[in-house]
């Protein structure tokens, strides 16, 4: 044996060529995510003409009291729909927690399919709900409750209730990811000990839980300072957000570095308000750590001050349901001879079902509204009728639009499976340092405000001619696609028992083999359902269509858009039925595969 | 109920859908004593602890601690203390406020909390690890501590769910006599649960067999091991010989039983009835290698097949006609030889060692 051999079999893959499956996504988000958003930032700090440095563009933000009043509407208005979207989704995220496997996949894909279903078409949903001639108001005045219809949306209840049910699927899934990882045992061992229910979820269950809390509550807040379909159709004058304002100044006044200042100041809130969780929790609480806090004076002072607080609260909370439970005893003694009825339990059962009643519901409000044989949208429809769905099928338009989405979503959701697979892979396999980075760079266009790379890319795609193009598109929706491939590629792997390929390999199978023959088709659903999720997402995309299609092209969602800003009418109710059949129907599809992959 | 035991169990069932976990279950358990739950994995012994602590409810059958009844009464009323198999140690909390927890609930006043606390830490002997979180301590350090913990509050019985099962092998010696000498030293009541039988037979003034959903045998060591009342018994506790037999009746005040090649065993009088096919048990070590000579209440004859010296006992493998192998162990007698393969033994045993075992 020579000594390179040797070497060779001393020391098995030690060099750069095992990074290479990584080499793709690096590139691909380097080119088309970190560089076009670093050039974005770039230009808000550069005079137009000249490139010398200038803070004019910022000084112009601070000075018109319009945008300082803007960015505070936005964050105040984050901050309302944060705070609901916690408090709503807490009670659903313990219940799948804690509940049997059974329902637990029953009630999250009743998660779940909200949190896929477009939000155009959820923001329809509450327009046919909402609206002055909607079904609330009508049964209002039917039950003679009122005599004149509310105003409930078009303004700050209206955008309020739309956003949470937006994006309160985000924060309940982040709390289930941190839930399922405490310990049942925990509250149980707490109960031997001598608590009682308040006690032992108080000082025990929900101070474990709080990091999935911080973490869901971060990605909500996050998500929702990029909002702007919601304030747009469900908003008042009032409710006007900053996103609202870039696709103004960049759209219609082609204002691009004013645009990028604006882009950069959503951007700084939203890094700012990443320090404040980093101080307050650690940054490693996001992938399920538990917060620095606890590790004795590791802590911040703010971390320190939020633990003293949180304890005291917890504790004075907890007892408080205990006295409220004792008080009930005396007076409905429980016997030691019979099964003891579990009114708590009921009590969350009741809440968080209701919970995902709002959230399931209201969207199948579309579809009675799409038969129609009226004009316009009002509630109850006058039935019935195929003629929009006929308006739908014959228009060149719509057709045309439908067309390239669907193109668009199958191709990028392939491009971002052939750049993530390799990546996941190697990323649940291998060591590295610098991992977690690695794996935040990964998913950071899935955490910016989604405005910001629709701006970026515009910039970035004005100079090469991709403007308009399908190749933009599909590219622009492959980097939002890549974080989910990731994610969920990982997610099967994980589950994936790695002997089988020792004992493939063992058996003489070298590693492409390996990876054909036994590999790939053992998590072959768990891969199909990675790309469904990568195909919806593109499906479902507006805001960078919004830009990359310059107006000269035109997605499903841009179309429904571009209606939609003028009437939301019941053609628009068509293609929104069709839309939320389709992409239910698929998240079905993807869900039944991937478990499948998972209970193999 | 005529005596107070500390814990009484009646005719607990308790079924998941189709599943059976636990049925007909019924024991007393009394003041100090040092009980083990011991059985295959999904005999129901994690089901009948937690139905013991109130964690789960029976579907029927009733559970009366102290004398009161406490079928349903919730946990926190028990007066129980509970050690699990993952310790289940508060991660928030470090191991002086994991220690105070109990206490805590129970409104105890702060100055005797740290007194108590630091009376368990040095009774488990890790004063010095008060302040550090539980992720921070080793896995035989989380266990004392979840030992501690329970302890604190003198709860009348203590439950232990597998407290070893993710220790290494060493460390399990140790923590076995720790737990024993902790047992005896104060006195405590413990039902322990573990599916190690050595382990049991270490710890246990009486253990309670489970199998299938039910308890198979409950008695002390000594009983199960000596006389285990079913082939189940036989061969989960320690090495077992079982030959098929058919009762032949009884003869001298002992019970006669045939062996399919005719020759007539026997053993101490046992209520199976003549005609009957049963099997017969004699643990290895009670047989001897006889010489020509040598007589015995019981013989059998066969060609050996392997001798492993293991230290200080051989093993002799023995096959019997219709190749049946039984085994024989006696102390190591000097190097061994002599006989050789193949070679007829005779094996020999005293009636009394023999266990007549309904099939
Ligand atoms: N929550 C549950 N749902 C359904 N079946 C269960 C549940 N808990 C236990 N079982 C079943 O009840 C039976 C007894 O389980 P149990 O946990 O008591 O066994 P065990 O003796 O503690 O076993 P091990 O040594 O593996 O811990 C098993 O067949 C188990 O599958
Ligand atoms: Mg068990």
């Amino acid at each position: 044996m020579t000594a390179a051999a040797a070497s060779a079999f001393a020391r098995p893959r030690r060099s750069w060529g095992r990074f290479l499956p990584l080499l793709p996504v690096l590139v691909f988000l380097g080119f088309l995510f970190l560089y076009p958003v670093g050039q974005l930032l770039w230009l808000s700090v550069v005079e137009k003409g000249s490139g010398d440095l200038t803070a004019a563009h910022y000084a112009r933000l601070l000075a018109v009291p319009v945008y300082s009043k803007v960015l505070l509407i936005t964050f105040e208005t984050s901050a309302w729909c944060t705070l609901f979207c916690v408090l709503g989704g807490y009670p659903v995220a313990y219940l799948l927690a804690t509940t049997g496997d059974k329902w637990r996949n029953n009630l999250m894909l009743l998660v779940l399919l909200p949190f896929w279903t477009s939000f155009l078409v959820r923001t329809f949903a509450w327009i046919v709900l909402l609206g002055r001639n909607g079904a609330i108001n009508k049964w209002l005045q039917a039950l003679g409750i009122t005599d004149a219809p509310l105003g409930l949306i078009y303004n700050f209840a209206g955008v309020m209730v739309g956003m949470t049910h937006a994006l309160m699927p985000l924060a309940i899934i982040s709390m289930v990811s941190v839930m399922e990882n405490i310990d049942a045992n925990l509250p149980r061992a707490a109960s031997t000990l001598g608590a009682r229910g308040g006690q032992a979820f108080f000082r025990i269950y929900f101070p474990l839980s709080l990091p999935g809390v911080a973490a869901g509550g971060l990605l909500t807040f996050i998500t929702a300072i990029g909002f702007f379909i919601t304030p747009a159709l469900l908003g008042g004058r009032q409710q006007i957000m900053i996103t609202q304002v870039i696709i103004e100044q960049v759209q219609d006044l082609m204002n691009w570095s004013f645009g990028g200042a604006v882009s950069m100041l959503l951007l700084v809130s939203a890094l700012f308000v990443f320090w404040l969780y980093d101080r307050a929790l650690g940054m490693s609480t996001l992938a399920g750590g538990s917060p620095a806090s606890q590790v004795g004076d590791r802590g911040t002072w703010l971390s320190r001050g939020f633990a003293w607080v949180g304890d005291l609260a917890t504790a004075a909370i907890g007892r408080a349901c205990d006295l409220a439970a004792v008080a009930w005893e005396t007076v409905f003694p429980q016997r030691p001879d019979k099964p003891p009825v579990k009114i708590a339990r009921g009590v969350l059962w009741a809440t968080a079902l209701s919970v995902v009643a709002f959230l399931a519901v209201p969207t199948f409000f579309i579809i009675p509204v799409s038969f129609t044989t009226e004009g316009f949208i009002q509630w109850p429809p006058k039935f019935f009728s195929w003629r929009w769905y006929d308006t739908v099928f014959e228009s060149p338009t719509w057709i045309a639009a439908i067309v390239r989405s669907l193109t668009v979503a199958t191709l990028s959701a392939g491009v971002a499976m052939l750049i993530g697979t390799p990546a996941a892979f190697f990323l649940s396999r291998q060591s590295m340092i610098g991992k977690t980075a690695m794996l935040g760079v990964i998913l950071s266009p899935l955490i910016i405000p989604r405005i910001i790379i629709a701006v970026a890319l515009f910039y970035f795609y004005a100079k090469l001619g991709l403007i308009g193009t399908n190749l933009g598109l599909i590219l622009g929706h492959a980097v939002l696609a890549v974080p989910y491939v990731v994610v969920t590629v990982m997610a099967v792997l994980k589950n994936y028992d790695e002997r089988l390929d020792q004992a493939a390999s063992s058996l003489g199978a070298n590693r492409w083999r390996t990876l054909w023959h036994v590999t790939f088709p053992l998590i072959r659903a768990g891969l199909i359902a990675a790309f469904i999720f990568a195909f919806v997402t593109s499906l479902d995309e507006l805001t960078i269509a919004l830009f990359v299609s310059g107006g000269l092209v035109t997605t499903l969602p841009k179309q429904m858009w571009d209606d939609a800003l003028l009437k939301v009418s019941p053609t628009l109710a068509a293609v929104s039925t069709l839309l939320l059949i389709f992409v239910t129907f698929m998240i079905l599809a993807a869900e039944y595969l991937r478990r499948r992959a998972v209970h193999k | 109920m005529t005596e107070k035991h500390k814990l009484t169990v009646r005719s607990l069932r308790k079924t998941y859908g189709p599943v059976v976990a636990l049925t007909d279950a019924s024991l007393d358990l009394e003041e100090g004593e040092f009980l083990t739950l011991l059985g295959p994995s999904g005999s129901g012994k994690t089901t009948m602890l937690m139905i013991i602590a109130g964690l789960i409810q029976p579907d029927s059958g009733e559970v009366s601690i102290d004398g009161k009844l406490a079928t349903y009464a919730p946990p926190f009323k028990r007066d129980i203390g509970m050690v699990f198999q993952n310790y289940a140690l508060f991660p928030h909390m470090t191991v002086r406020e994991n220690i105070a927890f109990p206490l805590r609930m129970r409104r105890v006043p702060d100055a005797r909390i740290a007194d108590e606390v630091k009376r368990v830490l040095d009774i488990v002997r890790l004063p010095q690890v008060a302040d550090r979180l539980p992720r921070q301590l080793s896995g035989g350090q989380q266990q004392r501590i979840a030992l501690a913990r329970c302890m604190v509050y003198r709860p009348s019985i203590i439950l232990m769910d597998e407290p070893l099962g993710a220790l290494d092998k060493k460390l399990r010696d140790e923590m076995q006599l720790e737990i024993k000498n902790l047992h005896t030293e104060l006195g405590i009541t413990v039902l322990y649960v573990t599916h190690d039988q050595e382990e049991a037979m270490i710890m246990s003034d009486r253990i309670c067999l489970m199998n299938d959903a039910r308890i198979e045998q409950l008695g002390t060591p000594a009983d199960l091991y000596f006389k285990p009342r079913s082939v189940f018994a036989a061969s989960f506790l320690g090495e077992s010989n079982l030959i098929d037999v058919t009762v032949a009746g009884t003869e001298g005040g002992r019970t006669a039983m045939r062996t399919a090649d005719g020759t007539t065993l026997r053993a101490p009088l046992a209520a199976v009835p003549a005609g009957a096919a049963a099997k017969m048990m004699v643990r290895p070590e009670r047989l001897h290698v006889l010489g020509p000579t040598d007589r015995a209440d019981n013989v059998i004859e066969g060609a050996l097949d392997q001798v492993i010296m293991v230290g200080g006992v051989t093993k002799y493998y023995v096959k019997l006609k219709g190749d049946r192998t039984v085994s024989a162990t006696q102390l190591t007698q000097g190097p061994v030889g002599g006989i050789e393969r193949g070679a007829k033994v005779r094996l020999g045993w005293a009636a009394d060692s023999t266990v007549v075992l309904p099939t």
